[in-house]
């Protein structure tokens, strides 16, 4: 008999829990928190923390408080569909995901069919970071929304702006081996040979993701090919270590990525001596100036000692907490409603939109270059001295691509 | 063309010195105890970490001594608490002793350090090139890495050829059994040299944290490769280790350096074929494999030469 009080007495709290849920919208976080993608996805979490904080202090969504909960996906699509059952289980409705594009694509994958298949209980899928296109075209599914502008989008900005710089003549393509780093090649090829015909492409690598610790026999054969300029979609460690061997090597090239403020980036590229010769596209900086963006930087300097690396992680919970205020309601189905055409003044200033159509974000789109300040009240990022300084901005508008995506609406 | 040719040696080589300084310690260990000690990239991290905090605390030169000191210390732990009592239970029981090793201090680094990539620097004496070939610099930490290294080749050597300690060492090898029935104490000379192939593997991990990476992902990173290399050598070899660890730097910095595929030898496919599993067969650069290229090796060297390339026995 005590020994059935004890067992009821420990299983009871656990039976209440999803009574307690419905005061809580937990937000599954699936991202890498270990193995080599864990520095970034400690970064993101963080990130989200401090938004779920910023919430919870205005009063929650909907009268719900919200809860970030973090499952590590180790960057492996097989990873990530485990970890998603583990959440759809306990009960969670929404999914955020940003590193790696294969990752989202079984993400968005599962999700498509879990939906299909438990009418009353759908998931939805918010995308922060995973830019390969596919994922807003042939692949798009309802469930799925992206915040980040899509590598086409991107390097559609960053050739614009490569297009004037004439002392640009031969081009490096070195990238991760994967759908993302393989689109980012193709479409640098494709759009560098429409706007800039003159340009030599000089060397384009694929290396394996995030599995190199060593990058020196890389630097050397860009060394060797006589190229000015390279062009990366690296993320994560493979950036900052590409840099640091770089930094070693002495190479002096111009440096055009996706990623260069991502953790560790900063310092290598301070290591190389390149003063604003290394440029990054982007949804903005905090040193572009808008007020919202600057107050953001400050409290995540302040808090955890990193720099905002994520807009698009505030412009994503914001806006849900807009869409679930436009809903009056926080159902994941009535949510995607709200959110599809959903207009938004974003961090970084002036306004995007969430296109009905892909559910791709838009928003302005900025070329920023790392260097030294010229205004001491700037901010200067890992501690180098070195910030951002923006070159170049792309308004809304103008970064509208088309899609092929056919959406099948439930 | 030269120039890369040059450039990739170099780096071929000191990837080559530091595999190395693994292997070595693995190698001996393997012949000796019969152990592939699956934990031994472990050591090798814990190293890593070590000299981190330490270089914190009291500076890198004095954390280079120390660090493979205390992993040594836990390695004859290991040997002495661990290993011995399953020895009994044979080798399987050992290898997964080893194996589960392996995955508690992975989580107990991460347990300490985080996950994240730890930010340890090259010591300022030795932050600056060395000096500059067809205009790339060769920092001087690499030339320090390569020293050490065959610092290290040579003084095991010398110890194993040349002294008492190394006679006994080199007979315990061949003929465990008999040097028990001469009188020495195996038990202790194996706790010793497990010590000694931990505190090498650390000494690795100093030294190539700050040029590689020091995060808690870096022992299964290299882990695999090391097994591939004590294979390659053939087993309990010590220049059989030294050849196949500088034959994988090399074979590794060549490749990445390499864009031939078999499109760019006979030329591109009939366009009117389509995508197929065929043309990215047939387009796939060797820099593109060259991570697989060390383990297609490993297969090769199991058919064709089992005992390895300066291998005496087989096991």
């Amino acid at each position: 008999m005590r020994k059935l009080v004890l067992a009821a007495a420990l299983t009871l709290p656990m039976l209440a829990a999803p009574a307690l849920a419905q005061d809580t919208l937990k937000i599954g976080y699936i991202d890498p928190l270990s193995g080599g993608g864990a520095s970034v996805g400690e970064i993101g979490l963080k990130t989200f923390q401090l938004l779920a904080d910023e919430v919870n202090a205005k009063g929650g969504i909907q009268g719900q408080k919200l809860e970030i909960v973090p499952l590590d996906n180790k960057t492996n699509p097989q990873e990530s569909l485990i970890q998603l059952q583990k959440a759809i289980d306990s009960g969670i409705r929404y999914v955020t995901q940003g590193n790696g594009s294969a990752v989202a694509a079984a993400l968005s994958d599962a999700v498509a069919k879990h939906n299909s298949r438990n009418p009353g209980k759908e998931v939805l899928f918010f995308n922060y970071a995973a830019v390969d296109p596919i994922l807003t075209n042939e692949k798009c599914n309802y469930w799925h929304f992206r915040w980040d502008a899509n590598s086409d989008i991107k390097m559609q900005a960053l050739t614009s702006y490569m297009k004037d710089k004439k002392d640009i003549k031969k081009v490096y393509l070195i990238n991760q081996d994967y759908s993302f780093g393989q689109s980012v090649r193709t479409q640098a090829r494709k759009m560098l040979g429409e706007k800039r015909s003159d340009v030599e492409i000089v060397g384009d690598e694929l290396h394996p993701l995030l599995k190199i610790t060593d990058f020196a026999p890389y630097i050397a054969k860009i060394k060797a090919s006589g190229a000015d300029t390279v062009i990366t979609g690296n993320w994560g460690q493979d950036f900052a270590l590409l840099l640091k061997a770089a930094a070693d090597a002495g190479l002096k090239v111009n440096w055009f990525t996706y990623y260069a403020g991502g953790t560790g980036g900063p310092t290598a590229i301070k290591q190389t001596g390149l003063d604003h010769q290394v440029f990054q596209v982007s949804e903005g900086v905090a040193n572009g100036g808008a007020p919202g963006a600057i107050e953001v930087e400050k409290v995540l300097r302040a808090k955890y000692d990193i720099s905002n690396f994520y807009p698009r992680a505030f412009n994503q919970i914001r806006m849900l907490v807009a869409a679930a205020d436009k809903a009056k309601s926080t159902d994941p189905v009535k949510v995607a409603a709200a959110l599809e055409g959903l207009e938004f003044d974003v961090l970084n200033g002036g306004k995007g939109f969430m296109r009905k159509d892909d559910h791709q974000f838009f928003q302005p789109i900025y070329i920023s270059s790392f260097g030294s300040l010229a205004d001491k009240s700037m901010f200067d990022d890992e501690h180098t001295g070195w910030g951002w300084k923006v070159e170049a901005k792309v308004d809304t508008p103008d970064t509208m691509v088309d899609t092929t995506c056919k959406m099948k609406r439930p | 063309m030269l120039e890369l040719i040059v450039i990739s040696t170099l780096n071929g080589v000191l990837f080559g010195m530091l595999l190395f300084l693994l292997s070595s310690g693995l190698t001996i260990i393997f012949s000796m105890l019969g152990v592939l000690n699956f934990a031994h990239a472990s050591f090798y991290m814990l190293g890593a970490f070590f000299g981190f905090q330490l270089t914190r605390w009291i500076g890198f030169w004095p954390a280079l001594i120390i660090a493979p000191l205390l992993v040594g210390a836990i390695g004859m732990a290991v040997e002495r608490y661990g290993l011995r009592n399953t020895h009994k239970h044979g080798h399987v029981a050992e290898l997964l002793l080893t194996f589960g090793l392996a995955y508690i201090i992975e989580e107990i680094v991460q347990l300490i350090w985080g996950k994240g990539p730890m930010d340890y620097r090259v010591p300022a004496i030795l932050d600056f090139p060395a000096f500059t070939i067809f205009s790339t610099n060769y920092p001087a930490y690499k030339m320090f890495m390569l020293l050490i290294s065959v610092a290290i080749f040579i003084g095991l050597l010398v110890v194993l050829k040349r002294t008492r300690v190394g006679l006994i060492v080199q007979a315990a090898l061949t003929h465990p059994h008999m040097v028990g029935h001469l009188g020495h104490n195996v038990g202790q000379v194996f706790m010793l040299v497990f010590g000694v192939g931990t505190a090498l593997a650390a000494i690795a991990g100093v030294i190539a944290g700050p040029a590689l990476v020091t995060q808690s992902d870096m022992a299964m990173l290299l882990g695999p490769i090391l097994f591939v290399v004590v294979v390659v050598g053939g087993l309990g070899s010590l220049s059989g280790a030294f050849i196949a660890s500088l034959l994988i730097g090399l074979v590794q910095t060549f490749a990445v350096s390499m864009n031939g595929s078999l499109a760019s030898l006979f030329g591109p496919l009939d366009p009117s074929i389509g995508p197929s599993l065929l043309t990215d067969v047939w387009n796939v650069t060797i820099a593109q494999i060259a991570p697989i290229i060390p383990y297609l090796l490993l297969v090769l060297i199991l058919i064709v030469r089992p005992m390895g390339l300066m291998g005496t026995r087989e096991t």
